[in-house]
């Protein structure tokens, strides 16, 4: 199981592995959005939680189809699901790979960009805390949405439209933690809940990826 | 060990292309799949593999007894020929990269990566994988494809030195790979009579 962690991870970092395409497709959207709405830094203020986490999630959503679609045209998730690791503990890994390739460097970097959007003082910790609860479940409900689409040619548009609803959850109570942190509320229900979230997804969906990629590869 | 398989009947897209296929293969034995294109060949190797489930009948040996050698490699072309070999010797837990690779004359290749190889030296790398399985039962599915006359007879010597450590061979190919120990099974006669839907069974068809 490490090594096919550690073989995902080099894969993602050498060339054409698609790291930091996330993280530049995030800095995008929170160089632009100041740009596009203009100086007032009370609307941007006002809009800075909702704007990254919309900003994270469509990152996230980005480097999906990568997921199972390259093991798959190259034959070696055949060969993984014949191997001895269970395909619930490939998913996993493999969900695991993507949070580390993209969902910990977004929530690394939010803070950084948070600025661009003058996001409120108190907001910068319950960012960072919001991203690493809620970036967990993105990936997983990801993997789960890639491995449904695995085997179609040009999958891509479908998996994000099956997995948009799945992550709107996430988003709301995500920017719901931002967006109270930055105005020094109570941040204790909406954390709860999208730790929840990550926790239930993390938990089941290996499980529901697994057998729609044994559905998919007969 | 002995791989037995009874009355085994597979399907390709929900449709029965054999049916009623039976043969038995003891320690160091080695069969050859003929037919025509289409007769379901590929389709009986990824079934006794366990990608997918059996119509109807009994395979013996459990899934991971066995490993498939299928048309495509399961290479990745930004690894080097030392790297695709040792993670796949990793995932089985087993050793014999430097060993596989001299087996299958990659050791000259071994810091170059696979995005760089011809595609016979890609498909001997792709066959060295079955090395560092660790599996007795290989299921080849046109192995030689791409290979010149040289590496076709490496391939040959390295399946046989597997028969003779009492491994065994399932393998569907046109050409002769010099195994004359090797049986061959035709597998014309096992075409199913009358194709009809492969047990339909609702909620997985409608993934089909």
């Amino acid at each position: 199981m490490i090594a096919l962690l550690i073989r995902d991870l080099r894969l993602a970092f050498r060339a054409g592995g698609g790291f930091g395409l996330g993280l530049a497709f995030f800095l995008l959207v929170a160089v632009l959005v100041p740009l596009g709405v203009g100086p007032d830094s009370s609307v941007l203020a006002k809009i800075a939680p909702g704007i990254l986490w919309v900003g994270a999630l469509l990152a996230c959503l980005l480097s999906l189809d990568r997921i199972f679609a390259l093991d798959f045209e190259d034959g070696s998730l055949d060969l993984l699901a014949t191997s001895p690791i269970p395909l619930e503990g490939v998913v996993a890994i493999k969900a695991l790979a993507h949070w580390l390739v993209t969902g910990l460097p977004l929530t690394l970097a939010a803070p950084v960009l948070a600025v661009l959007l003058n996001l409120p003082a108190p907001g910068y910790l319950w960012l960072v805390a919001s991203l690493a609860a809620g970036t967990p479940a993105l990936s997983v409900i990801g993997a789960f949405g890639a491995a449904l689409t695995v085997g179609i040619k040009r999958g891509g548009l479908l998996l994000s439209l099956l997995v948009l609803p799945l992550y709107v959850p996430t988003l709301i109570f995500g920017a719901e933690v931002v967006k109270r942190g930055a105005l020094g509320m109570e941040v204790g229900v909406p954390l709860l809940l999208l730790s929840g979230i990550t926790a239930g997804a993390v938990a089941l969906l290996p499980f529901a990826a697994a057998a729609a990629i044994r559905v998919n590869l007969r | 060990m002995e791989l037995v398989v009874e009355n085994l009947a597979v399907a390709r897209g929900g449709l029965t292309v054999l049916e009623g296929v039976s043969f038995r293969l003891a320690a160091g034995g080695a069969l050859i799949l003929r037919g025509p294109n289409g007769i379901g060949k590929t389709t009986l190797l990824r079934t006794l593999a366990g990608l997918q489930p059996e119509v109807a009948g009994s395979i013996s040996a459990p899934p991971e007894s066995l490993t498939y050698g299928a048309h495509a490699d399961g290479l990745k072309a930004v690894l080097t020929v030392e790297e695709n070999l040792a993670f796949w010797a990793a995932i089985h837990g087993v050793g014999g990269v430097k060993d596989a690779m001299a087996q299958m004359n990659l050791t000259d290749l071994r810091g170059r990566r696979a995005a760089n190889l011809s595609a016979g030296q890609k498909r001997r790398l792709g066959l060295a994988r079955l090395l560092v399985t660790g599996r007795p039962v290989w299921l080849l599915d046109e192995p030689t494809v791409s290979l010149d006359v040289a590496s076709v007879a490496l391939f040959g010597a390295v399946v046989r030195a597997h028969l003779a450590g009492g491994g065994m061979a399932l393998i569907a190919t046109h050409i002769d790979m010099g195994l004359a120990e090797a049986r061959v099974l035709d597998l014309a006669p096992f075409k199913a009579k009358t194709p009809m839907s492969a047990g339909a069974s609702g909620f997985d068809e409608a993934f089909a």
